[in-house]
C-alpha cells in the first residue's frame, strides 16, 4: 500500500511537471506506463480513477513536510465575510421569485402610497400656488410710506415722483406701470351739462383721478370706445378725460366720436374714452380719470399716491426689493410695497392638510408592509429549518445565520422600497398628465423612500433572524429541507 | 474489503504512528426530563487518521447522540472529546463552529441539499464557512464533484437528481474542505441497493485515499464494509 501511494504521488508529479512531460502524448505514454505498474502494484487504490486524484487531494491536506502539524484550512483562507454574506441572501431571496413578489408586495404598496401621498401633495400644492398667482399674485402696489410722529400725526416720509412710471417699467419681471392719484376738486362738481339749478337734488359727484398712461395696462382695464389717454396728453397737461363705465353711464356719455365734454365746476374737459375692466382698481370704473400732467396743471396736484405694477408670476419679491430704489435711490425706504400673498403660506396650509391624511393612510400601508415582511421571513425561517441546520453543520456560526437573514430581510425591504418608489413616481406623475398638472416631487424624499423600505426590512428582520440564530442545529436538521 | 485497504489499516495499527482524530475519554451525554435519560453513558473511543469505523446499534441507543456529539452539534455533559488532539467540551461555540466547518464532514441520510441551487452552488456553500480561500473555492468543488463521478452535472438542480446522485453531491460537499473526518449519518437509508452500493464504494475509495470515516448506521451491509466496527447500545460502546 505504501508503494502504491508512492507511486501514485510520482505519478501525478510526472503528471503535473511539464518538464518530466514536454509533449501531451509522451505525458500519456508515461501515465499508462505508472497506471499499469501501479495497477500491478496497489490493485484497486491505482487502478481507479480516482487514485490519482486522491493523492494530490491528501497531499493538499497536510504541510509539505510529511508528519508535522496539520496545519487547518481555516487558519489560510476566507473566512465567510460580507461579500459571502449578500451573495448568499440575495441568492435565497432570488431563489423564489414568486414568494419574493408576494412578500415584497406591502412594502411596495406602503412605499408606494407614501411618494404617491407626498408626491401629489406637492403637485397638488403647486397647482393651487399657480392659481393664486393667475388671480392676485402678479401685483404689486407702491405707496408712499408714512410714520407716525410723536404728536400722533401721520407723515409722509416719502413721495412718488411724478415720472414713477418711467422709472419702474425698466425693471425686470414689471410688465407694466401705472401711477395714479385722488384730485382734490374741492366744489367743484362732475357735470356733462353746466346747469345752475339751486332746485335740482344734490346729487354725488364722480371721483376724479389723476393717472399716468400706463395705468390702463397696470389694473387690467379695457377700452369700450374711444381711446386712453397718452404720454403726450400728459406731457402737455391736455384737458382730456377718460371716462370709467359707470361714470360714463351717469352722467350719460355713451359715445365719443362726437368730443363729448364734461365740466370740472366751471372747467369743460373732453372725453376721449370710456374703460371697463380695470379688475385691480374696480372703484376707477366710477371715477373720471385725467391724466396727471393735466391734474397737476389745473388742479395743483403734489403727488402721485399710488404705483400699479403688473408683474411676471414668481416676480413679487424681486420687484418689491427693487422698485423703492428705483423710485427714490436716496430714499428707498421712503415707500410701503404690498407684494403678492405669499404663494409658500397657502401652499403649506394646503400641504399640511393633505399631508396628514395621506401620511397617515401611508405610515398604516408601511406597517402592514412590515409586518408583511417580519411574518413571511419568521415563515421562511421555520421553512428554513433543514437549511439554518445544514449551514450550522458546515460550520456556520449562530452570528452568521442570523446575519444571512437579517440581511435577506434587508434585501426585501429595500427591493420592495425600490419598486414602490418607481410605482409611486409613476403613479404621481400618471395622475398629473390626466389632470394636466404640473408633477412636482422632490428627488430625495423618492430615494428616501426607497431606503425607508431597507429600514423596516431591517426592522421586520430582526426578530426572525434572532428566531433563527437560536435554532438548535440538531433540531433543525431533523426539519428536512 | 481489498487488500490494499487492509494494509492501509494494519500499517496505521501496527505502528501506531497514525494521529488519533477522534479521542472520547469517558463522555457521557444525558437528557434532562423525568426520568433523565442518559444516551451515553461513559464512552471511550479513539479513531485514528486513515481508519474506517462504523457504529452500529439498534434505534434509541444512542447512536445519533453519539453522532451528534462527534459532529459537534451537541455538547457531553461529562467527559471530554478532542478532535484532532484539541479538547471540544469547554470552548466557545464560535470556535467549535470553527472546527466543525474546517475539520468534520457530514453526510446526511436526508441529503440535505438546498433544493434552490445547482449542485456546484450546494458543494461551495460548505466552503464558505470552513475558511477555503475564496480563488480556490469554485476549483476545489469542482474538483470534488469530479472525484464523487457527478463533473457532468455541475449545474443540474439537485431535485433533478436521482437519490443515490444526490448523495454523492453531499459527499462532495462534505470533503470539499478537506475534513480530517468524515462522519455519515445513515448514508444509504434513503437510497436503494444499487445506489447505496455506489456510495459505499465511494466510501471505500475515500477512505483508500487516507480519508478517516464514521459511518453511523443500523444496516448490517453497510456496517459490514468498514474495517472495525463498533456497537452501541444502552450508551455504551463495544468492538465488534
Amino acid at each position: 500500500m505504501r508503494d502504491a501511494r508512492a507511486a501514485s504521488a510520482t505519478l501525478d508529479d510526472v503528471l503535473d511537471d511539464p518538464a518530466l512531460a514536454p509533449s501531451r502524448r509522451r505525458r500519456g505514454r508515461a501515465a499508462r506506463a505508472l497506471r499499469t505498474a501501479g495497477g500491478r502494484l496497489g490493485g484497486r487504490l491505482a487502478g481507479t480513477r480516482l487514485g490519482g486524484r486522491l493523492g494530490a487531494l491528501r497531499r493538499g491536506r497536510r504541510d509539505p513536510g510529511d508528519g508535522g502539524p496539520r496545519r487547518p484550512p481555516w487558519q489560510r483562507g476566507d473566512g465567510f465575510d460580507v461579500r459571502d454574506l449578500l451573495s448568499e441572501a440575495v441568492a435565497s431571496v432570488g431563489a423564489r421569485p414568486g414568494r419574493l413578489a408576494l412578500t415584497m408586495l406591502g412594502t411596495v404598496l406602503g412605499i408606494a402610497s407614501l411618494v404617491v401621498t407626498i408626491g401629489l401633495a406637492q403637485t397638488a400644492a403647486g397647482q393651487v400656488g399657480r392659481q393664486f398667482d393667475a388671480v392676485a399674485a402678479t401685483q404689486v402696489v407702491v405707496q408712499a410710506g408714512s410714520a407716525t410722529t410723536r404728536g400722533g400725526q401721520e407723515r409722509a416720509t416719502g413721495r412718488l415722483p411724478f415720472d414713477a412710471q418711467e422709472r419702474v417699467e425698466r425693471l425686470a419681471g414689471v410688465e407694466a406701470v401705472g401711477a395714479l392719484a385722488t384730485v382734490d376738486v374741492g366744489d367743484a362738481e362732475v357735470t356733462a351739462v353746466p346747469v345752475n339749478d339751486p332746485s335740482a337734488p344734490a346729487a354725488v359727484s364722480p371721483p376724479v383721478v389723476a393717472a399716468s398712461p400706463g395705468l390702463l395696462e397696470a389694473v387690467r382695464g379695457r377700452v369700450v370706445t374711444g381711446r386712453f389717454f397718452d404720454a403726450g396728453h400728459d406731457e402737455r397737461g391736455d384737458r382730456v378725460v377718460v371716462l370709467g363705465a359707470g361714470a360714463a353711464e351717469r352722467l350719460g356719455v355713451t359715445r365719443v366720436d362726437s368730443q363729448p365734454t364734461v365740466f370740472l365746476g366751471e372747467e369743460p374737459y373732453t372725453v376721449i374714452g370710456v374703460v371697463d375692466g380695470m379688475v385691480r382698481r374696480t372703484d376707477l370704473l366710477q371715477a373720471v380719470v385725467m391724466p396727471l400732467g393735466t391734474a397737476r396743471a389745473d388742479w395743483g396736484l403734489l403727488a402721485p399716491q399710488e404705483l400699479q405694477v403688473r408683474i411676471d408670476v414668481g416676480a413679487g419679491p424681486l420687484v418689491a426689493r427693487q422698485a423703492p430704489i428705483a423710485l427714490d435711490p436716496a430714499n428707498p425706504d421712503g415707500f410701503a410695497v404690498q407684494t403678492p400673498p405669499e404663494q409658500s403660506s397657502a401652499r403649506e396650509a394646503v400641504q399640511g392638510d393633505l399631508n396628514a391624511t395621506f401620511l397617515a393612510l401611508g405610515a398604516v400601508a408601511l406597517l402592514v408592509g412590515g409586518l408583511g415582511i417580519a411574518n413571511v421571513t419568521l415563515l421562511s425561517v421555520l421553512e428554513r429549518r433543514g437549511e439554518i441546520g445544514l449551514r450550522r453543520a458546515l460550520g456556520a456560526t449562530r452570528r452568521q445565520v442570523a446575519g444571512q437573514f437579517l440581511v435577506e430581510s434587508v434585501v426585501l425591504g429595500l427591493l420592495g422600497g425600490v419598486v414602490g418608489a418607481s410605482v409611486g413616481v409613476m403613479a404621481v406623475v400618471g395622475v398629473s398628465l390626466v389632470q394636466q398638472w404640473v408633477p412636482v416631487l422632490s428627488l430625495p424624499m423618492s430615494f428616501g423612500a426607497a431606503l425607508l423600505g431597507g429600514l423596516i426590512g431591517l426592522v421586520a428582520g430582526t426578530y426572525p433572524a434572532v428566531k433563527a440564530a437560536t435554532l438548535e442545529p440538531i433540531a433543525a436538521l431533523r426539519g428536512g429541507l | 474489503m481489498t487488500v490494499a485497504t487492509g494494509a492501509a489499516v494494519t500499517g496505521a495499527g501496527a505502528s501506531g504512528g497514525a494521529a488519533p482524530v477522534v479521542e472520547l475519554v469517558g463522555l457521557t451525554r444525558s437528557f434532562s426530563g423525568s426520568p433523565p435519560v442518559q444516551a451515553l453513558a461513559g464512552v471511550d473511543l479513539l479513531v485514528r487518521e486513515g481508519e474506517y469505523v462504523s457504529v452500529v446499534g439498534p434505534s434509541g441507543s444512542g447512536k445519533s447522540t453519539l453522532l451528534h456529539v462527534l459532529g459537534l452539534l451537541d455538547r457531553p455533559t461529562g467527559g471530554d472529546y478532542l478532535l484532532d488532539g484539541v479538547p471540544t467540551s469547554a470552548t466557545s461555540e464560535g470556535r467549535r463552529a470553527q472546527l466543525r466547518g474546517g475539520r468534520i464532514g457530514f453526510v446526511f441520510q436526508q441529503f440535505h441539499l438546498l433544493p434552490h441551487r445547482t449542485v456546484l452552488e450546494n458543494v461551495l456553500l460548505a466552503t464558505l464557512y470552513s475558511g477555503v480561500p475564496r480563488g480556490e473555492r469554485e476549483e476545489r468543488a469542482r474538483a470534488a464533484l469530479e472525484r464523487v463521478g457527478m463533473g457532468h452535472r455541475l449545474h443540474a438542480a439537485p431535485t433533478t437528481l436521482s437519490g443515490g446522485e444526490r448523495q454523492r453531491v453531499a459527499v462532495a460537499r462534505a470533503v470539499v474542505t478537506g475534513p480530517s473526518l468524515l462522519l455519515a449519518d445513515e448514508p444509504t437509508g434513503n437510497l436503494d441497493s444499487v445506489s447505496s452500493a455506489a456510495v459505499l464504494d465511494l466510501f471505500d475509495e475515500l477512505h483508500a485515499g487516507g480519508l478517516t470515516l464514521v459511518v453511523i448506521t443500523h444496516d448490517p451491509v453497510v456496517s459490514a464494509r468498514a474495517r472495525r466496527r463498533v456497537r452501541i447500545s444502552d450508551g455504551l460502546l463495544a468492538e465488534v
